[in-house]
């Protein structure tokens, strides 16, 4: 085939285009022709084609994503808010901490190694490319039902996947979550989060401006991998009818990335650069239109030089591959040698292949012709915008009538022995340590907290012990019964954990996992959680600094459940003041933070003992959210609480459960008055924490607690070696180990 | 004197600022070693830090070996100067045949990242005199390559000549022959183990032990000494 130029485009406007194929609908077809006066070049309409997708355009979910920026809480530490690679926060004394946390779903699905290992890679460069050295990642996941056989096909490949290319990177993973769920069966979630850190100085945008300066593609070579992986695989539901797509997941090289990273590092450190961009999804026609974008507009390339894995590409193919481990600076030409000499130090592969210029247009050759001609800002952020129909969905009423409350409770001790048991084994409520020590929590030797803590949290400053919390969470069984509410919790829970960390929260990043949003089902339960996650940021006061949006995560018509996750970043001042969830003194007092209700909607008790899912999900009052949370951060500066666990999914018993196993010390509960004992071990009432209280700090605590309001109940005493709830029953901390860490190993190893 | 103590980075080596900071923590002046350079720049002894170096692609420290400051270490080592691989260092050393044996794919075929039980064997080489023989410590062991074998001769002499520096002593976590973490060389100046003593020098960091940080007293004190 001839190559297909700009001036050829001109002369043959009837000529036939696949926009179909790549995944074009008439309409934005018709729009680019319009924008160009033309019909687009076939390297042109590649570009077009992955930018304009979901994955990269946002079409369907920015109308409603502008609420996080306008429902903006007064808060001093953004720095740099949504729409660049990562929002960017002031940690106090001159650093500055980015972080974010995006999907790699659809890939994972369909080559589970790769896709979540890649996944890591993207995260990892995206904070990369605001100046900052990576400090640590997190994993929130959720995979179809435990015992299910392609569960056994994608876990493994999953975390060994996340493993691989995350400890070879060297990065400690902190935290995140797995979750089993049958509505995740073809469609497993593999979110990846990354925590970087900079002083204020440091922080890199990506633009080009600046004529003349030049433009250095540096790292691994372009090969045919990944291409039209945005557009193929993020925005289309899997059917089984198609041929298979695995030539469309990337493959990726962590070897290659850790040289990335220290060379990076060490070009920033001699500013060296104007500008920086990533290349992930939608590669090169990514990382050029949106540097010329966001600069003054002009840049020509010659794509001719782009060094190559596989010298059979096509111009079109390399525009689109996705293949790893790759940047592009933006260069002030008396740099450049000095950029080359730090790249050939460690050994990275960089190659000048254009330059900033004077117009506004994105121009791209190919062999001294020319195949691209563009207003830059109309393939980067002049995508088109849908106005998508949602309602509430006609089954929504039915299942929030089927209230939890009416399911059979257990009717004495030893049956609630025997639902205390099953539910700490349940895969969800397990133990997830055969997961997580398959990734590197020591690395880079600032590790304070890891899983199976509350929070992940990392020293940044040697000298003054400044440092970072981060937590995880999504609930989506709460988010179906509600997705509001379910938003606002998943807000709420990680808010909890890093304030039970003992650090203060101070901006969030989400990644909201949907179904279809041609779906007004799932468009409208998108609508719920974005409008929930707005109002809910809005009254903590912690802003959203930047996500992603994974839509099209559904097998045929059944939609997974509406799953957003938070990410909530905190800081603290002192990491030796740091709360960890373990009980380990003896004696020590037991007090329950917050009010318990009957609440067992999309609880964990509903869901392992009688497989339901119905009512309504807890009440959030983000009001004493904050309350808690101001306690429990006060207590742990002032050395008041040794221990602290979030009440969450699970409720009572499963956070004592594992602080004591955590600890190997027992507890002796007593249920407080008021309450009964199924509810006090078993309700998901939010606001909630158990903490553990030096004798000697009684008194203050309650003193504290009392002047600022927050109810708490003295419910028992750290002692003995097996977890007692008195009047009811007791187990052995062996017989609770054995139950709580051996699932996942039995059903995975 | 201050002893200076070089950690040497090869492409895809990780632990080199955490090996860094513990010879800092002991009191020695930590020196940054590049892979590319012949000089060792004056220091006293060398720390080879854990990674992936070259990724590990070909097998686990096979193309560090013939890295240009693998041929000055190789020829001091020889000579006499203290060196201790972690992990991948490990690896590297016994690739480069300063110590005998190899590693080999975990038993169990995962990575695994846990706070690790050893045995201390021998308190006499020049990385371990601030133990006691037979002392028990933890620290953070994080590997995927790190299954100790040697054939059953080579073994039975490490074993006769006190050679066998670590065990692990709670589990096995990785199958490696009769336990062993750590190894010596004969002279006692070169060591290697697989587990992570840099890892284990701060209270409140990773495992909140200062377990390791015996490793890096030891060899100031040896070289103060000296």
């Amino acid at each position: 085939m001839s190559l297909d130029t700009v001036e050829h485009a001109a002369e043959t406007p009837d000529a036939e285009q696949p926009w179909k194929d790549l995944g074009l609908k008439e309409d934005e077809y018709a729009r680019i022709r319009e924008i160009l006066g033309r019909r687009p070049t076939g390297a042109e309409l590649a570009m077009y084609s992955v930018m304009w997708s979901e994955h990269c355009s946002y079409k369907s979910s920015k109308v409603h994503l502008k609420q996080f920026g306008e429902k903006v809480p007064e808060n001093d530490a953004m720095l740099v808010g949504i729409g660049e690679n990562a929002g960017v926060v002031d940690v106090g004394q001159g650093y500055a901490v980015t972080f974010k946390v995006e999907s790699h779903n659809h890939p994972s699905y369909i080559e589970p190694y790769q896709g979540a290992a890649t996944g890591v890679g993207g995260i990892v460069r995206d904070i990369l490319a605001m100046g900052a050295r990576p400090i640590a990642v997190v994993d929130p996941l959720r995979f179809g039902a435990a015992d299910h056989p392609d569960t056994r096909r994608v876990l493994p490949g999953i975390v060994a996947g996340i493993g691989g290319y995350g400890n070879c990177l060297g990065l400690p993973n902190i935290g995140g979550e797995v979750v089993f769920d049958a509505c995740y069966q073809g469609n497993p979630l593999v979110n990846a989060g990354c925590i970087g850190v900079m002083k204020h100085e440091d922080i890199h945008l990506a633009q080009a401006s600046g004529p003349g300066n030049k433009v250095i593609l540096y790292g691994a070579r372009t090969g045919g991998d990944g291409i039209g992986g945005v557009s193929v695989l993020a925005s289309e539901t899997f059917d089984d009818t198609k041929p298979t797509k695995r030539p469309a997941v990337q493959v990726g090289d962590p070897f290659q990335e850790k040289l990335l990273i220290e060379c990076t590092l060490e070009i920033f450190k001699e500013k060296l650069v104007a500008g920086i961009q990533d290349l992930g999804g939608a590669g090169l026609s990514c990382a050029t239109s949106e540097l010329a974008s966001a600069g003054s507009g002009g840049m020509r390339v010659e794509l001719d030089t782009v060094p190559l894995r596989d010298s059979s590409l096509s111009p079109e193919e390399i525009l689109m591959s996705e293949s790893q481990e790759r940047m592009c600076a933006i260069v002030e030409p008396q740099h450049v040698d000095r950029f080359m000499e730090i790249c050939e130090k460690w050994d990275v592969i960089a190659t000048v292949i254009g330059e900033v210029t004077e117009g506004s247009q994105l121009e791209i050759f190919w062999h001294g012709e020319q195949i691209v001609d563009v207003p830059p800002r109309s393939v980067a952020h002049e995508g088109p915008t849908y106005h998508r129909p949602f309602a509430r969905p006609s089954w929504q009423d039915a299942l929030q009538a089927d209230d939890a409350g009416k399911l059979a409770r257990p009717g004495d001790g030893a049956e609630l022995r025997e639902q205390v048991l099953k539910l700490v084994g349940s895969p969800n409520q397990a133990s997830k340590s055969w997961i997580t020590d398959q990734y590197d929590r020591f690395v880079q030797g600032n590790t304070v907290l890891a899983m199976p803590e509350d929070a992940g949290m990392v020293r940044i400053d040697e000298e003054s012990n400044l440092g970072v919390a981060m937590a995880t969470d999504g609930n989506g069984r709460y988010a179906k019964l509600d997705p509001y509410t379910g938003a606002q919790l998943a807000l709420a829970e990680s808010y909890r954990n890093v304030a039970a960390s003992g650090a203060k929260p101070l901006a969030i990043s989400d990644c909201l996992n949907f179904g279809s949003p041609e779906d007004p089902d799932v468009m409208w339960q998108f609508a719920e959680a974005t409008r929930g996650l707005a109002d809910g940021c809005l009254e903590l006061g912690t802003p959203v600094t930047g996500g992603n949006v994974s839509l099209y995560n559904q097998t045929g018509e059944t939609a997974i459940h509406p799953t957003p996750v938070v990410a909530v970043l905190g800081v603290i001042d002192d990491v030796t003041r740091r709360t960890p969830v373990a009980f380990a003194e003896e004696g020590q007092l037991l007090y329950l933070l917050g009010d318990t209700h009957e609440e067992f909607g999309g609880s964990a008790w509903s869901e392992v003992i009688h497989q339901h899912l119905g009512g309504m999900p807890p009440k959030v009052d983000l009001g004493r959210e904050k309350l808690l949370g101001e306690i429990l951060i006060s207590a742990s500066r002032d050395g008041m609480i040794d221990a602290a666990h979030d009440l969450s999914d699970g409720g009572l018993i499963q956070a004592v459960t594992e602080s004591c196993l955590r600890g190997g010390k027992g507890a002796r509960l007593v249920v407080p008055d008021g309450l009964d004992a199924f509810t006090f071990l078993f309700s998901e009432s939010a606001g909630r924490a158990v903490v553990s209280i030096p004798r000697s700090e009684e008194l203050r605590f309650n003193d504290m607690c009392g002047a600022r309001g927050l109810p708490v109940a003295r419910i028992g005493v750290v002692d003995g070696e097996e977890i007692e709830v008195q009047g009811e029953f007791s187990i052995p901390l062996s017989e609770l180990s054995e139950a709580h860490e051996g699932t996942l190993e039995g059903l995975f190893a | 004197m201050t002893a200076r103590i070089g950690v040497v980075t090869f492409p895809g080596t990780l632990d080199d600022r955490d090996s860094l900071r513990a010879v800092r923590i002991a009191g020695a002046e930590p020196v940054s070693l590049w892979h590319r350079d012949t000089d060792l720049h004056q220091v006293d002894a060398v720390v080879l830090a854990g990674g992936f170096s070259y990724g590990d692609y070909l097998r686990a420290g096979a193309i560090s070996r013939f890295s240009p400051v693998m041929e000055t270490v190789i020829e001091q080592a020889k000579a006499g100067m203290p060196v201790l691989g972690i992990c991948n260092g490990f690896q590297i050393l016994t690739e480069a045949h300063l110590l005998p044996g190899a590693m080999l794919r975990n038993n169990h075929l995962h990575f695994i990242c846990r706070d690790q039980k050893l045995r201390v064997e021998n308190a006499e080489t020049a990385w371990t005199s601030d133990y006691t023989a037979g002392q028990e410590i933890s620290v953070p062991l994080k590997n995927v390559d790190g299954r100790y074998t040697a054939d059953e001769r080579t073994l039975d002499e490490l074993e006769a000549e006190g050679r066998v520096a670590f065990r692990y002593s709670d589990v096995n976590p990785n199958g490696s022959l009769r336990d062993i973490a750590g190894i010596t060389n004969a002279a006692g100046n070169v060591v290697g183990l697989m587990p992570h003593p840099e890892h284990a020098v701060e209270p409140l960091i990773g495992t909140g032990r200062t377990d390791g940080l015996g490793f890096f007293t030891s060899i100031i004190k040896k070289l103060v000494n000296a």
